[in-house]
């Protein structure tokens, strides 16, 4: 096992277990500072996928931008939006027993899939040798290209989606005079 | 060189624990971070397969504006479950039933 083979397998055994004690944690904020860990993690990965601008942004904007914009929004509002409702209630384990079951099935179908599947062998990419992406190219080199050419018009419908947000987001948040 | 099948079964688990989060949970926070695991679950994959298409580049492009689309989502999200908090003084999406005043 290389060394790359063993941190791939670490940093995707962080982002998992960290997944499941967010999603099994009754404490609602040791969840939202696991929910940080996990997206650190999933940046790990994004790299051994060689794709370090992308690692970089998720970075960036969910870890500086969500996760801060969650724990402002519920550490400054009310303290009562913290208390888990799920506490106060009878919450046995035939609570959570659809969820779980529904979730389980999904996973079995999806590695059903993924065993018949064999992504390696398939057509494009055995064909892809020389088009495929090397620890030593410069991806920032050709995203750049790319979105200004053939991307151009997704990138500009995403920026006025992100204008709109914006907009939204700020109309919403606001306080209402009282009349 | 790790294969892609070992990039698509994190992000199958990991999409099942999102899947998992959405259905189970009574807390729309908590939903949220369900339908955040599940994106990232997505760019994964987006990601992987992006490896082998080194001068179009799809995956990678296509991951960015899946993440700017769910920062957009996330603001949006947050500043209705804070209105809805206002308004019934509960975030548990079960006992929100009511479209009336």
């Amino acid at each position: 096992m290389t060394i790359e083979q063993l941190a791939f397998y670490v940093i995707s055994a962080t982002a998992l277990l960290s997944a499941l004690l967010v999603v099994s944690l009754k404490n609602f904020v040791r969840s939202i500072f696991l929910f940080f860990l996990t997206l650190f993690s999933m940046a790990g990965l994004f790299v051994f996928a060689l794709a370090d601008f992308v690692a970089v942004t998720q970075l960036v904007i969910y870890v500086g931008g969500v996760l801060v914009l969650m724990i402002f929004a519920f550490l400054l509002s009310n303290r009562e939006l913290l208390n888990n409702p799920e506490a106060s209630e009878q919450s046995g384990f035939l609570h959570y027993l659809p969820g779980i079951t529904v979730s389980v099935v999904f996973l079995g179908v999806l590695l059903m899939v993924l065993l018949k599947l064999d992504p390696g062998e398939f057509q494009w990419i055995q064909q892809s040798k020389e088009n495929t992406l090397k620890p030593t190219d410069n991806t920032i080199h050709y995203l750049g290209i790319n979105i200004m050419t053939r991307y151009l018009l997704p990138f500009e419908v995403v920026s006025v989606l992100l204008l709109m947000a914006l907009i939204g987001a700020a109309h919403l948040a606001r306080k209402e005079k009282e009349q | 060189m790790i294969p892609l099948a070992h990039f698509m079964l994190v992000s199958a688990i990991l999409f099942c624990i999102g899947l998992y989060a959405v259905l189970a949970k009574k807390n729309a926070i908590m939903i949220l971070i369900g339908i955040e695991f599940m994106l990232n679950a997505a760019i994964l994959n987006f990601v992987a397969f992006s490896k082998h298409d080194k001068i179009a580049l799809g995956g990678q492009v296509f991951a960015l504006f899946a993440i700017v689309l769910a920062a957009a989502t996330v603001a949006v999200t947050l500043a209705i479950i804070l209105n809805v908090y206002k308004y019934y003084r509960t975030i548990d999406p079960t006992k929100i039933d009511q479209l009336r005043d």
